[in-house]
Protein backbone atom coordinates (compact mmCIF):
# COMPACT_ATOMS: atom_id res chain seq x y z
CA UNK A 1 0.00 0.00 0.00
CA UNK A 2 1.17 2.82 -0.73
CA UNK A 3 2.18 6.16 1.82
CA UNK A 4 -0.20 9.22 1.49
CA UNK A 5 0.91 11.80 4.26
CA UNK A 6 -1.52 14.18 5.33
CA UNK A 7 0.50 17.59 5.74
CA UNK A 8 0.73 17.88 1.89
CA UNK A 9 -1.61 18.73 -1.04
CA UNK A 10 -1.64 16.61 -4.13
CA UNK A 11 -2.49 16.97 -7.78
CA UNK A 12 -3.77 13.83 -9.92
CA UNK A 13 -0.77 13.43 -11.99
CA UNK A 14 1.11 12.06 -8.85
CA UNK A 15 2.94 15.33 -7.68
CA UNK A 16 2.99 16.07 -3.78
CA UNK A 17 3.48 19.23 -2.87
CA UNK A 18 4.74 21.23 0.80
CA UNK A 19 4.04 24.36 1.55
CA UNK A 20 6.77 26.23 3.25
CA UNK A 21 7.30 28.90 5.57
CA UNK A 22 8.80 31.03 3.28
CA UNK A 23 6.62 31.12 0.58
CA UNK A 24 7.58 28.35 -1.30
CA UNK A 25 6.68 24.83 -2.25
CA UNK A 26 8.74 21.83 -2.66
CA UNK A 27 7.43 19.12 -5.18
CA UNK A 28 7.98 15.50 -5.87
CA UNK A 29 6.47 12.55 -7.11
CA UNK A 30 3.79 10.27 -4.82
CA UNK A 31 5.24 7.12 -3.18
CA UNK A 32 2.40 5.49 -5.68
CA UNK A 33 3.65 7.01 -8.74
CA UNK A 34 8.01 5.65 -7.83
CA UNK A 35 6.10 2.09 -6.65
CA UNK A 36 4.15 2.15 -10.77
CA UNK A 37 7.11 3.28 -12.10
CA UNK A 38 9.57 0.73 -10.72
CA UNK A 39 13.24 1.78 -10.27
CA UNK A 40 14.10 5.03 -11.37
CA UNK A 41 17.23 5.23 -13.11
CA UNK A 42 16.97 9.07 -14.84
CA UNK A 43 15.05 12.23 -13.48
CA UNK A 44 15.21 15.50 -15.82
CA UNK A 45 14.58 18.61 -13.76
CA UNK A 46 13.44 21.88 -14.48
CA UNK A 47 15.51 25.20 -14.76
CA UNK A 48 16.12 27.47 -11.85
CA UNK A 49 13.95 30.43 -13.14
CA UNK A 50 12.02 29.22 -15.28
CA UNK A 51 8.35 30.06 -15.34
CA UNK A 52 5.33 27.32 -16.09
CA UNK A 53 1.34 27.00 -16.28
CA UNK A 54 0.19 24.73 -13.73
CA UNK A 55 -0.38 21.45 -15.44
CA UNK A 56 2.83 21.86 -17.93
CA UNK A 57 5.17 19.09 -18.17
CA UNK A 58 8.25 20.49 -16.28
CA UNK A 59 10.49 17.17 -15.73
CA UNK A 60 10.92 13.85 -16.44
CA UNK A 61 11.06 10.50 -14.16
CA UNK A 62 12.68 7.67 -16.31
CA UNK A 63 12.28 3.65 -15.06
CA UNK A 64 14.37 0.71 -16.56
CA UNK A 65 10.59 0.74 -17.69
CA UNK A 66 9.32 3.81 -19.01
CA UNK A 67 9.59 7.62 -18.87
CA UNK A 68 7.20 9.48 -17.38
CA UNK A 69 6.53 13.25 -17.46
CA UNK A 70 6.20 15.27 -14.35
CA UNK A 71 3.51 18.18 -14.48
CA UNK A 72 4.03 21.31 -12.33
CA UNK A 73 0.67 21.22 -9.78
CA UNK A 74 0.64 25.03 -9.80
CA UNK A 75 2.07 27.86 -11.91
CA UNK A 76 5.12 29.14 -10.50
CA UNK A 77 8.45 29.53 -11.43
CA UNK A 78 11.40 27.50 -10.22
CA UNK A 79 13.44 28.52 -7.20
CA UNK A 80 15.52 25.80 -6.22
CA UNK A 81 16.21 21.73 -7.84
CA UNK A 82 17.36 18.70 -6.34
CA UNK A 83 20.53 17.93 -7.34
CA UNK A 84 20.51 14.77 -5.24
CA UNK A 85 17.73 13.08 -6.40
CA UNK A 86 18.82 13.56 -10.09
CA UNK A 87 22.42 12.07 -9.47
CA UNK A 88 20.78 8.96 -7.23
CA UNK A 89 17.25 8.63 -9.02
CA UNK A 90 16.89 5.63 -6.67
CA UNK A 91 16.55 8.15 -3.73
CA UNK A 92 13.44 8.50 -5.12
CA UNK A 93 12.21 4.85 -4.78
CA UNK A 94 14.10 5.02 -1.06
CA UNK A 95 11.88 7.47 -0.13
CA UNK A 96 9.67 9.77 -2.32
CA UNK A 97 9.01 12.28 0.12
CA UNK A 98 12.22 12.81 1.35
CA UNK A 99 13.69 12.79 -2.55
CA UNK A 100 12.10 16.36 -3.94
CA UNK A 101 12.53 17.55 -6.97
CA UNK A 102 12.12 20.97 -7.42
CA UNK A 103 10.62 24.09 -5.11
CA UNK A 104 8.98 26.59 -6.98
CA UNK A 105 6.95 30.47 -5.84
CA UNK A 106 3.53 29.76 -6.53
CA UNK A 107 2.02 32.28 -8.98
CA UNK A 108 -0.99 32.47 -6.41
CA UNK A 109 -1.21 30.53 -3.19
CA UNK A 110 -4.59 29.83 -3.34
CA UNK A 111 -3.97 27.36 -6.14
CA UNK A 112 -2.05 25.29 -3.79
CA UNK A 113 -4.81 25.32 -1.37
CA UNK A 114 -6.89 24.21 -4.14
CA UNK A 115 -5.42 20.82 -4.63
CA UNK A 116 -6.31 17.23 -3.48
CA UNK A 117 -5.88 16.97 0.11
CA UNK A 118 -4.66 13.73 1.29
CA UNK A 119 -8.17 11.15 1.60
CA UNK A 120 -8.91 12.78 -2.09
CA UNK A 121 -5.41 11.88 -3.64
CA UNK A 122 -5.75 8.52 -2.22
CA UNK A 123 -9.12 8.08 -3.95
CA UNK A 124 -7.11 8.71 -7.41
CA UNK A 125 -4.53 6.70 -6.34
CA UNK A 126 -6.62 3.67 -5.71
CA UNK A 127 -8.65 4.00 -8.85
CA UNK A 128 -5.63 4.20 -10.75
CA UNK B 1 -10.51 -10.30 -20.10
CA UNK B 2 -7.10 -11.08 -19.35
CA UNK B 3 -5.67 -14.62 -20.26
CA UNK B 4 -3.94 -16.27 -17.12
CA UNK B 5 -0.99 -18.29 -17.01
CA UNK B 6 -1.32 -21.24 -14.71
CA UNK B 7 1.28 -19.61 -12.33
CA UNK B 8 -1.32 -16.90 -12.12
CA UNK B 9 -1.77 -17.00 -8.51
CA UNK B 10 1.67 -17.84 -7.48
CA UNK B 11 2.68 -14.71 -8.91
CA UNK B 12 -0.21 -13.13 -6.65
CA UNK B 13 0.82 -14.70 -3.64
CA UNK B 14 4.51 -13.18 -4.17
CA UNK B 15 3.05 -9.83 -4.63
CA UNK B 16 3.95 -9.48 -8.39
CA UNK B 17 3.22 -6.07 -9.85
CA UNK B 18 0.67 -7.14 -12.15
CA UNK B 19 0.62 -6.04 -16.25
CA UNK B 20 -1.49 -6.49 -19.26
CA UNK B 21 1.44 -8.15 -21.74
CA UNK B 22 -0.14 -8.52 -24.76
CA UNK B 23 -3.91 -9.66 -23.41
CA UNK B 24 -2.13 -11.89 -21.06
CA UNK B 25 -1.81 -10.93 -16.94
CA UNK B 26 1.61 -11.27 -16.19
CA UNK B 27 4.26 -9.71 -13.51
CA UNK B 28 6.48 -7.32 -14.54
CA UNK B 29 8.46 -7.62 -10.72
CA UNK B 30 8.06 -8.62 -8.03
CA UNK B 31 9.64 -5.68 -5.77
CA UNK B 32 12.97 -4.60 -7.87
CA UNK B 33 13.38 -5.53 -11.62
CA UNK B 34 17.25 -4.22 -11.34
CA UNK B 35 17.81 -6.78 -8.25
CA UNK B 36 15.85 -9.30 -10.36
CA UNK B 37 17.86 -8.43 -13.45
CA UNK B 38 21.54 -8.80 -11.36
CA UNK B 39 20.05 -12.17 -10.11
CA UNK B 40 20.27 -13.78 -13.31
CA UNK B 41 23.74 -12.07 -14.49
CA UNK B 42 25.13 -13.52 -10.61
CA UNK B 43 23.22 -16.39 -9.45
CA UNK B 44 20.05 -17.99 -10.74
CA UNK B 45 16.25 -16.38 -11.47
CA UNK B 46 13.50 -17.95 -13.10
CA UNK B 47 10.23 -16.51 -15.06
CA UNK B 48 7.08 -17.82 -15.92
CA UNK B 49 6.55 -18.08 -19.74
CA UNK B 50 3.94 -20.59 -20.11
CA UNK B 51 2.29 -17.55 -22.28
CA UNK B 52 4.08 -18.63 -25.16
CA UNK B 53 3.07 -21.40 -27.14
CA UNK B 54 4.48 -25.17 -27.58
CA UNK B 55 3.69 -26.26 -30.61
CA UNK B 56 4.41 -30.16 -31.56
CA UNK B 57 4.66 -30.96 -35.27
CA UNK B 58 3.94 -34.86 -35.51
CA UNK B 59 4.04 -36.46 -39.14
CA UNK B 60 6.33 -37.99 -41.77
CA UNK B 61 6.66 -34.70 -43.05
CA UNK B 62 7.98 -32.77 -40.85
CA UNK B 63 11.15 -32.06 -42.24
CA UNK B 64 9.84 -30.72 -45.52
CA UNK B 65 7.66 -28.97 -44.14
CA UNK B 66 10.02 -26.90 -42.41
CA UNK B 67 12.50 -27.00 -44.65
CA UNK B 68 9.69 -24.53 -46.77
CA UNK B 69 8.29 -22.90 -43.62
CA UNK B 70 10.77 -21.34 -41.90
CA UNK B 71 14.14 -19.13 -43.26
CA UNK B 72 16.39 -21.22 -41.10
CA UNK B 73 17.65 -24.53 -42.87
CA UNK B 74 16.41 -27.51 -40.32
CA UNK B 75 18.87 -29.60 -42.50
CA UNK B 76 20.91 -28.37 -39.72
CA UNK B 77 19.17 -29.94 -36.74
CA UNK B 78 20.94 -34.11 -37.83
CA UNK B 79 21.18 -34.79 -33.60
CA UNK B 80 18.07 -35.71 -31.74
CA UNK B 81 17.10 -32.62 -29.54
CA UNK B 82 18.86 -30.33 -31.36
CA UNK B 83 17.25 -26.54 -31.48
CA UNK B 84 17.45 -24.22 -34.19
CA UNK B 85 16.53 -20.72 -33.64
CA UNK B 86 14.83 -18.93 -36.87
CA UNK B 87 12.26 -16.01 -38.63
CA UNK B 88 9.16 -17.71 -39.83
CA UNK B 89 8.41 -15.07 -43.51
CA UNK B 90 5.73 -13.79 -45.35
CA UNK B 91 6.25 -13.82 -49.14
CA UNK B 92 7.12 -10.09 -48.84
CA UNK B 93 9.87 -11.52 -46.44
CA UNK B 94 8.57 -9.89 -43.40
CA UNK B 95 8.63 -11.83 -39.81
CA UNK B 96 5.72 -13.11 -38.88
CA UNK B 97 7.47 -14.62 -35.90
CA UNK B 98 10.61 -15.42 -34.32
CA UNK B 99 10.63 -18.80 -32.66
CA UNK B 100 12.70 -22.31 -31.70
CA UNK B 101 12.58 -25.39 -33.53
CA UNK B 102 13.25 -28.66 -31.29
CA UNK B 103 14.05 -31.52 -33.51
CA UNK B 104 13.25 -34.87 -31.83
CA UNK B 105 12.93 -37.52 -34.08
CA UNK B 106 11.98 -37.49 -38.32
CA UNK B 107 8.67 -37.37 -37.57
CA UNK B 108 8.46 -35.46 -34.48
CA UNK B 109 9.14 -31.92 -34.10
CA UNK B 110 8.45 -29.04 -31.03
CA UNK B 111 8.08 -25.32 -31.70
CA UNK B 112 7.93 -22.81 -29.44
CA UNK B 113 6.31 -19.52 -30.94
CA UNK B 114 5.96 -15.74 -29.15
CA UNK B 115 2.72 -15.23 -27.21
CA UNK B 116 1.20 -12.77 -28.98
CA UNK B 117 1.74 -14.04 -32.55
CA UNK B 118 0.57 -17.84 -31.43
CA UNK B 119 -2.74 -17.99 -33.04
CA UNK B 120 -1.54 -16.06 -36.30
CA UNK B 121 1.10 -18.34 -36.54
CA UNK B 122 -0.76 -21.86 -35.99
CA UNK B 123 -3.22 -20.16 -38.71
CA UNK B 124 -0.34 -19.71 -41.25
CA UNK B 125 1.00 -23.40 -40.52
CA UNK B 126 -2.40 -24.99 -40.81
CA UNK B 127 -3.01 -23.26 -44.22
CA UNK B 128 0.91 -23.86 -45.60
CA UNK B 129 0.26 -27.62 -44.73
CA UNK B 130 -3.07 -27.62 -46.62
CA UNK B 131 -1.55 -25.75 -49.42
CA UNK B 132 2.05 -27.93 -49.48
CA UNK B 133 -0.39 -30.83 -49.06
CA UNK B 134 2.08 -32.52 -45.95
CA UNK B 135 1.36 -35.00 -44.15
CA UNK B 136 1.96 -33.32 -41.07
CA UNK B 137 0.17 -32.87 -37.42
CA UNK B 138 0.06 -29.27 -35.71
CA UNK B 139 -1.44 -29.38 -32.59
CA UNK B 140 -0.70 -26.45 -29.79
CA UNK B 141 0.37 -27.49 -26.70
CA UNK B 142 -0.81 -24.24 -24.34
CA UNK B 143 -4.45 -24.12 -23.65
CA UNK B 144 -6.82 -27.28 -23.09
CA UNK B 145 -6.69 -30.98 -22.01
CA UNK B 146 -2.59 -31.16 -23.16
CA UNK B 147 -1.28 -27.45 -21.75
CA UNK B 148 1.91 -27.50 -21.16
CA UNK B 149 3.49 -25.00 -18.41
CA UNK B 150 7.26 -23.31 -18.45
CA UNK B 151 9.32 -22.23 -16.59
CA UNK B 152 13.05 -20.35 -17.97
CA UNK B 153 15.46 -20.90 -14.93
CA UNK B 154 18.36 -18.82 -15.95
CA UNK B 155 21.95 -17.72 -14.30
CA UNK B 156 25.28 -19.20 -13.76
CA UNK B 157 23.49 -21.41 -10.79
CA UNK B 158 20.40 -22.09 -12.87
CA UNK B 159 21.81 -26.05 -13.83
CA UNK B 160 22.74 -26.58 -10.28
CA UNK B 161 19.62 -25.46 -8.62
CA UNK B 162 17.48 -27.37 -11.12
CA UNK B 163 19.66 -30.42 -10.43
CA UNK B 164 18.71 -29.50 -6.76
CA UNK B 165 14.64 -29.79 -7.24
CA UNK B 166 14.82 -32.27 -9.85
CA UNK B 167 17.68 -34.78 -9.43
CA UNK B 168 16.16 -37.83 -11.67
CA UNK B 169 16.92 -34.63 -14.88
CA UNK B 170 20.56 -34.72 -13.68
CA UNK B 171 22.37 -38.01 -16.00
CA UNK B 172 20.58 -36.77 -19.24
CA UNK B 173 21.04 -33.07 -19.13
CA UNK B 174 24.37 -32.50 -17.60
CA UNK B 175 26.02 -32.76 -20.76
CA UNK B 176 23.34 -31.33 -22.64
CA UNK B 177 25.47 -28.41 -25.01
CA UNK B 178 23.61 -24.81 -25.58
CA UNK B 179 20.58 -25.23 -27.80
CA UNK B 180 19.89 -28.44 -27.06
CA UNK B 181 16.89 -30.34 -25.04
CA UNK B 182 16.29 -33.71 -23.25
CA UNK B 183 13.05 -35.25 -22.74
CA UNK B 184 12.97 -36.68 -19.08
CA UNK B 185 9.54 -38.26 -17.71
CA UNK B 186 6.80 -35.65 -18.59
CA UNK B 187 9.31 -32.63 -18.48
CA UNK B 188 11.31 -31.43 -21.49
CA UNK B 189 14.27 -29.81 -20.32
CA UNK B 190 16.13 -26.98 -22.75
CA UNK B 191 19.11 -25.40 -22.64
CA UNK B 192 17.68 -22.49 -24.00
CA UNK B 193 16.95 -18.96 -22.86
CA UNK B 194 16.51 -15.12 -23.61
CA UNK B 195 18.71 -13.69 -21.00
CA UNK B 196 22.45 -14.70 -22.20
CA UNK B 197 23.19 -16.85 -19.55
CA UNK B 198 23.64 -20.34 -18.51
CA UNK B 199 20.26 -22.07 -18.13
CA UNK B 200 17.17 -24.06 -18.87
CA UNK B 201 13.80 -23.98 -20.57
CA UNK B 202 11.55 -26.52 -18.90
CA UNK B 203 8.30 -27.48 -20.03
CA UNK B 204 6.15 -29.72 -17.90
CA UNK B 205 1.80 -30.46 -17.64
CA UNK B 206 0.31 -27.30 -16.99
CA UNK B 207 -0.66 -28.95 -13.92
CA UNK B 208 2.97 -29.41 -11.97
CA UNK B 209 4.37 -26.30 -13.41
CA UNK B 210 3.19 -24.48 -9.69
CA UNK B 211 4.79 -27.34 -7.57
CA UNK B 212 8.21 -26.77 -9.26
CA UNK B 213 7.50 -23.40 -9.45
CA UNK B 214 7.44 -23.41 -5.42
CA UNK B 215 10.19 -26.01 -5.02
CA UNK B 216 12.46 -23.75 -7.27
CA UNK B 217 11.62 -20.47 -5.17
CA UNK B 218 12.46 -22.89 -1.69
CA UNK B 219 15.58 -23.28 -3.73
CA UNK B 220 16.41 -20.02 -3.54
CA UNK B 221 15.81 -18.99 -7.01
CA UNK B 222 14.56 -15.70 -7.61
CA UNK B 223 10.96 -15.40 -9.02
CA UNK B 224 11.47 -12.85 -11.87
CA UNK B 225 9.69 -10.66 -14.19
CA UNK B 226 8.92 -9.10 -17.63
CA UNK B 227 10.75 -6.61 -16.86
CA UNK B 228 14.49 -8.14 -15.62
CA UNK B 229 13.45 -10.79 -19.07
CA UNK B 230 13.37 -7.77 -21.52
CA UNK B 231 16.53 -5.61 -19.95
CA UNK B 232 18.00 -9.15 -19.42
CA UNK B 233 17.55 -10.15 -23.55
CA UNK B 234 18.51 -5.86 -24.48
CA UNK B 235 21.88 -6.81 -23.01
CA UNK B 236 22.36 -9.95 -24.57
CA UNK B 237 21.39 -8.35 -28.04
CA UNK B 238 18.58 -10.69 -28.62
CA UNK B 239 15.69 -8.95 -30.14
CA UNK B 240 11.97 -9.09 -29.61
CA UNK B 241 8.96 -9.85 -31.80
CA UNK B 242 6.68 -6.59 -32.17
CA UNK B 243 9.35 -4.30 -31.64
CA UNK B 244 12.70 -4.99 -33.01
CA UNK B 245 11.11 -6.87 -35.98
CA UNK B 246 7.68 -7.47 -37.45
CA UNK B 247 5.37 -8.12 -40.34
CA UNK B 248 7.11 -5.00 -42.00
CA UNK B 249 11.31 -5.75 -41.49
CA UNK B 250 13.06 -7.64 -42.89
CA UNK B 251 15.48 -10.22 -41.43
CA UNK B 252 17.96 -8.51 -43.04
CA UNK B 253 17.65 -5.39 -41.46
CA UNK B 254 16.77 -6.81 -38.09
CA UNK B 255 20.21 -8.53 -37.60
CA UNK B 256 18.87 -11.93 -38.41
CA UNK B 257 20.97 -12.63 -41.39
CA UNK B 258 22.40 -15.28 -39.53
CA UNK B 259 19.16 -16.66 -38.99
CA UNK B 260 18.49 -17.16 -42.83
CA UNK B 261 19.71 -19.86 -44.67
CA UNK B 262 20.35 -18.68 -48.37
CA UNK B 263 23.84 -20.66 -49.35
CA UNK B 264 21.96 -23.85 -51.40
CA UNK B 265 19.04 -23.43 -53.72
CA UNK B 266 16.13 -24.56 -50.89
CA UNK B 267 12.46 -22.72 -51.57
CA UNK B 268 11.40 -21.24 -48.45
CA UNK B 269 8.53 -18.94 -47.85
CA UNK B 270 10.11 -14.85 -48.57
CA UNK B 271 12.94 -16.05 -50.33
CA UNK B 272 12.33 -14.28 -53.33
CA UNK B 273 11.52 -11.11 -51.50
CA UNK B 274 14.84 -10.92 -49.77
CA UNK B 275 16.67 -12.02 -52.83
CA UNK B 276 15.11 -9.19 -54.70
CA UNK B 277 15.40 -6.62 -52.00
CA UNK B 278 18.64 -7.58 -50.28
CA UNK B 279 19.78 -5.45 -46.79
CA UNK B 280 18.49 -2.36 -46.22
CA UNK B 281 19.47 -1.41 -43.05
CA UNK B 282 21.93 -2.56 -40.39
CA UNK B 283 21.29 -3.72 -36.76
CA UNK B 284 23.36 -2.11 -34.41
CA UNK B 285 23.75 -1.53 -30.81
CA UNK B 286 24.03 2.22 -29.18
CA UNK B 287 25.52 3.34 -25.87
CA UNK B 288 23.85 6.35 -24.90
CA UNK B 289 27.66 8.75 -23.28
CA UNK B 290 25.03 11.84 -22.08
CA UNK B 291 23.05 11.34 -19.06
CA UNK B 292 19.57 9.76 -20.21
CA UNK B 293 17.35 7.02 -21.26
CA UNK B 294 17.19 5.60 -24.56
CA UNK B 295 13.55 4.17 -25.87
CA UNK B 296 12.17 2.89 -29.03
CA UNK B 297 10.69 4.75 -31.54
CA UNK B 298 13.74 7.37 -30.71
CA UNK B 299 15.48 9.11 -33.95
CA UNK B 300 19.35 8.19 -34.54
CA UNK B 301 21.25 10.95 -36.32
CA UNK B 302 23.99 9.82 -38.15
CA UNK B 303 26.22 11.01 -41.12
CA UNK B 304 24.77 8.66 -43.21
CA UNK B 305 20.97 9.83 -42.58
CA UNK B 306 18.37 9.05 -40.31
CA UNK B 307 17.99 5.33 -38.04
CA UNK B 308 15.37 4.33 -35.60
CA UNK B 309 15.73 2.76 -32.23
CA UNK B 310 13.96 -0.16 -32.12
CA UNK B 311 14.61 -1.14 -28.58
CA UNK B 312 16.17 0.65 -25.42
CA UNK B 313 16.52 0.57 -21.54
CA UNK B 314 18.60 1.47 -18.79
CA UNK B 315 21.55 -1.39 -18.29
CA UNK B 316 21.75 -2.45 -14.79
CA UNK B 317 24.82 -4.46 -15.75
CA UNK B 318 26.48 -1.50 -17.91
CA UNK B 319 25.07 1.08 -15.59
CA UNK B 320 24.68 3.55 -18.66
CA UNK B 321 21.52 3.89 -21.17
CA UNK B 322 21.45 1.03 -24.15
CA UNK B 323 19.64 0.26 -27.88
CA UNK B 324 19.32 -1.74 -30.59
CA UNK B 325 18.33 0.44 -33.62
CA UNK B 326 17.91 0.08 -36.98
CA UNK B 327 20.85 2.15 -38.76
CA UNK B 328 21.63 3.29 -42.64
CA UNK B 329 24.25 1.07 -43.99
CA UNK B 330 27.40 2.96 -43.49
CA UNK B 331 27.25 3.61 -40.27
CA UNK B 332 30.45 1.88 -37.91
CA UNK B 333 30.60 0.75 -35.13
CA UNK B 334 32.54 3.29 -33.14
CA UNK B 335 30.67 5.97 -34.55
CA UNK B 336 29.14 8.70 -32.50
CA UNK B 337 25.87 9.34 -33.26
CA UNK B 338 22.82 11.94 -31.83
CA UNK B 339 19.94 10.99 -30.56
CA UNK B 340 16.88 13.07 -30.40
CA UNK B 341 15.28 12.52 -26.72
CA UNK B 342 12.60 14.72 -26.25
CA UNK B 343 13.97 17.67 -28.79
CA UNK B 344 17.01 17.08 -27.43
CA UNK B 345 20.01 15.62 -29.58
CA UNK B 346 22.19 13.53 -26.71
CA UNK B 347 25.41 11.76 -27.99
CA UNK B 348 25.63 7.80 -28.42
CA UNK B 349 28.24 5.89 -29.34
CA UNK B 350 27.50 3.13 -32.17
CA UNK B 351 28.42 -0.41 -31.06
CA UNK B 352 28.00 -3.99 -31.85
CA UNK B 353 24.40 -5.22 -31.00
CA UNK B 354 25.22 -7.25 -28.14
CA UNK B 355 26.37 -5.90 -24.35
CA UNK B 356 26.13 -8.07 -21.67
CA UNK B 357 26.06 -12.19 -21.81
CA UNK B 358 27.57 -14.76 -18.83
CA UNK B 359 27.52 -12.16 -15.99
CA UNK B 360 30.17 -9.96 -17.74
CA UNK B 361 29.79 -6.75 -19.74
CA UNK B 362 30.50 -7.56 -23.74
CA UNK B 363 32.07 -4.28 -25.49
Amino acid sequence: MSNVPSNLKYAASHEWVLKNADGSVTIGITDHAQEALGDLVFVELPEVGAHYAAEKEIAVVESVKAAADVYAPIAGTVTEVNQAAADAPESVNADAYAAWLFKMTPDNMADVDALLDAAAYQAVADAA
Amino acid sequence: MLKKTVLNAAHRALGARMVDFGGWDMPVNYGSQIEEHHAVRRDCGMFDVSHMCPVDLVGADCRPFLSRLVANDVAKLTVSGKALYSAMLNEDGGVIDDLIIYFLTDARFRIVVNAGTAEKDLAWMQTKAAEWKMDVTITQRRDGDNALGMIAVQGPNARAKVWQVLPQAKAATESLKPFFAAEVDQYFIASTGYTGEDGYEIMLPAGEAESLWNALKEAGVAPCGLGARDTLRLEAGMNLYGQDMDETVSPLDAGLAWTVAMKDERDFVGRAALAANGQQKQFLGLILLDKGVLRGHQKVITQHGEGEITSGSFSPTLQQSIALARLPLGVAVGDEVQVDIRGKLLKAKVTKPVFARNGKVVQ
